[in-house]
């Protein structure tokens, strides 16, 4: 029973640390392939209705990640609770959600589009992508493509949030099991060469 | 005893069934919208609510919250306005197509994410219930625990006349309301022209109107260029408005017939 349970803990610890890096690339390649400035992954964090950055990749990576507002807020929000992708050009203009975006983002884009990240029945958050190339007119062509990014990112964040509530649940069964898993981490890690996702996610 | 419904038709009462609409050997836009401006037509937008007073919205009929409070779902005067812009982009598009329709407010969406299911569900019970003549939806759930209850409300819908038109996925996703045939369900176009949209001949998505790059009403009373089928929708729900203005007596099953012979694929764009 006791490997049994290793077992689950040590894929369990680690696929969470592999989701993070599937989204993250997921993210990267968004913002290559649209030009972007910018791209953001959000979940929505059920417990305390709120959007939680949860991948970031250009403007704003490495500070955003974990920062938290209300579900019903910005544009994010709009596309969270109709379940509905929106562009939104010349955004600029508007000095409220200037400010808005500034707190949310560090900075303040010209346009964004936005795609709600559905998986089974459930919106599990939203992927965004800022400041695509001027000369670029949208069309729905993109459309298109940043909704099969938004699957993409559906499954990571599905399977995220999964290897989530699995850790949570090892925690509470006691510091024994939490510590055989550990062990039984670093040993599989030792005894696997580095993953795709990892290599994408720090070549970057 | 009230009168039973019209389970059959006996021999001799066809004549209690006449039809209330002339129509024409070939119906195209001129008979089905020409010279109309929406007037009368009570138009519903089941949204985050609206900005009261934008110069593209104008004068509401009336406005309403849906609430949620342990589980209980009530409807209450909204005095708040729209949370977040979207049912006020919606509001502007339908006033821009049919100027002298009147525009209803009921808020489900901006109050957060959670009970979001049953306050729309309770907002689209409710305006049912007012009998609007069109109900317009740029949103929809995914929660299968719903899709039934909405299934029955949007068949109820169509056979008190209450038309529903709601945006469509086009993303590989099971949601509702769009997906039911009791709707009318749209998708994006990239024509500018507003009143350009076409009959899908492979549904679900029914019909397709403009969506890109259309300028939509913004918070504060300004304006911005904005993409998505939530703003191809209420083009429809604006045209739905025109053509129920000039002829009140159609049936939802007329009014999307309307629709498919006037659709600029097939014919009634000329």
């Amino acid at each position: 029973m006791s490997d049994l349970r290793a077992a689950v803990a040590a894929g369990a610890l680690g696929s969470e640390e592999s989701y993070r890096e599937l989204l993250q690339a997921v993210v990267e390649v968004a913002r290559a392939i649209f030009g972007a400035r910018a791209s953001s992954v959000f979940l929505h964090d059920e417990e305390t209705d709120e959007l939680v950055f949860e991948a970031v990749a250009g403007e704003g990576a490495g500070e955003l990640v974990g920062k938290r507002f209300p579900s019903s807020t910005g544009v994010a929000g709009w596309v969270l609770v109709t379940r509905q992708p929106l562009v939104i050009e010349e955004l600029e203009q508007d000095p409220r959600f200037a400010r808005e975006a500034a707190e949310s983002t560090g900075f303040v884009p010209k346009g964004l589009m936005a795609v709600p990240l559905l998986h089974e029945d459930r919106s599990l958050g939203v992927l965004e992508v800022l400041d695509r190339p001027a000369q670029a007119a949208f069309s729905l062509k993109e459309m298109e493509l940043l909704g099969l990014f938004a699957n993409e990112a559906a499954i990571a964040l599905d399977l995220l949030q999964k290897a989530r509530h699995a850790r949570a649940v090892l925690q509470n069964e006691g510091e024994d099991v939490s510590a055989l898993a550990r062990f039984a981490q670093r040993l599989e890690d030792a005894a696997k060469p580095r993953s795709a996702c990892s290599a994408l996610s720090t070549s970057s | 005893m009230e009168d039973l419904p019209a389970w059959s038709l006996p021999a001799d009462a066809a004549k209690q069934i006449a039809i209330g609409v002339e129509w024409p050997a070939r119906v195209n836009r001129d008979w089905a919208w020409g010279g109309s401006t929406g007037n009368g037509v009570r138009v519903c937008i089941l949204d985050s609510g609206i900005e009261p007073g934008h110069p593209l919205v104008g004068e509401l009929e009336g406005a309403v919250a849906v609430t949620r409070d342990e589980g209980d779902v009530s409807v209450v005067e909204d005095t708040e306005g729209d949370l977040c812009g979207h049912g006020t982009a919606c509001a502007g598009i339908v006033r821009g197509l049919a100027p002298d329709c009147e525009l209803f407010s009921v808020r489900v969406l901006g109050a957060g994410f959670k009970g979001s299911g049953p306050v729309l569900l309770g907002g689209l019970r409710w305006a049912v219930e007012q009998g609007f003549d069109v109900v317009n939806m740029s949103l929809s759930t995914t929660k299968r625990q719903f899709a039934e209850l909405l299934h029955e409300l949007a068949d109820k819908a169509y056979f008190r006349r209450t038309v529903l038109v709601a945006s469509a996925h086009n993303m590989p996703v099971e949601s509702y309301p769009w997906r039911f045939s009791s709707v009318i369900s749209v998708g994006s176009h990239e024509d500018p022209d507003p009143q350009t949209f076409f009959y899908n001949p492979s549904p679900p998505v029914e019909f397709f109107a403009r969506g890109v790059g259309v300028e939509i009403a913004w918070l504060g009373g300004g304006t911005i260029r904005s993409s998505g089928n939530s703003f191809a929708t209420p083009h429809v729900a604006g045209i739905c408005a025109l053509i129920l203005a000039k002829h009140p007596e159609l049936t939802p099953f007329q009014l999307k017939s309307v629709l498919y012979m006037t659709a600029n694929n097939v014919g009634g764009g000329a």
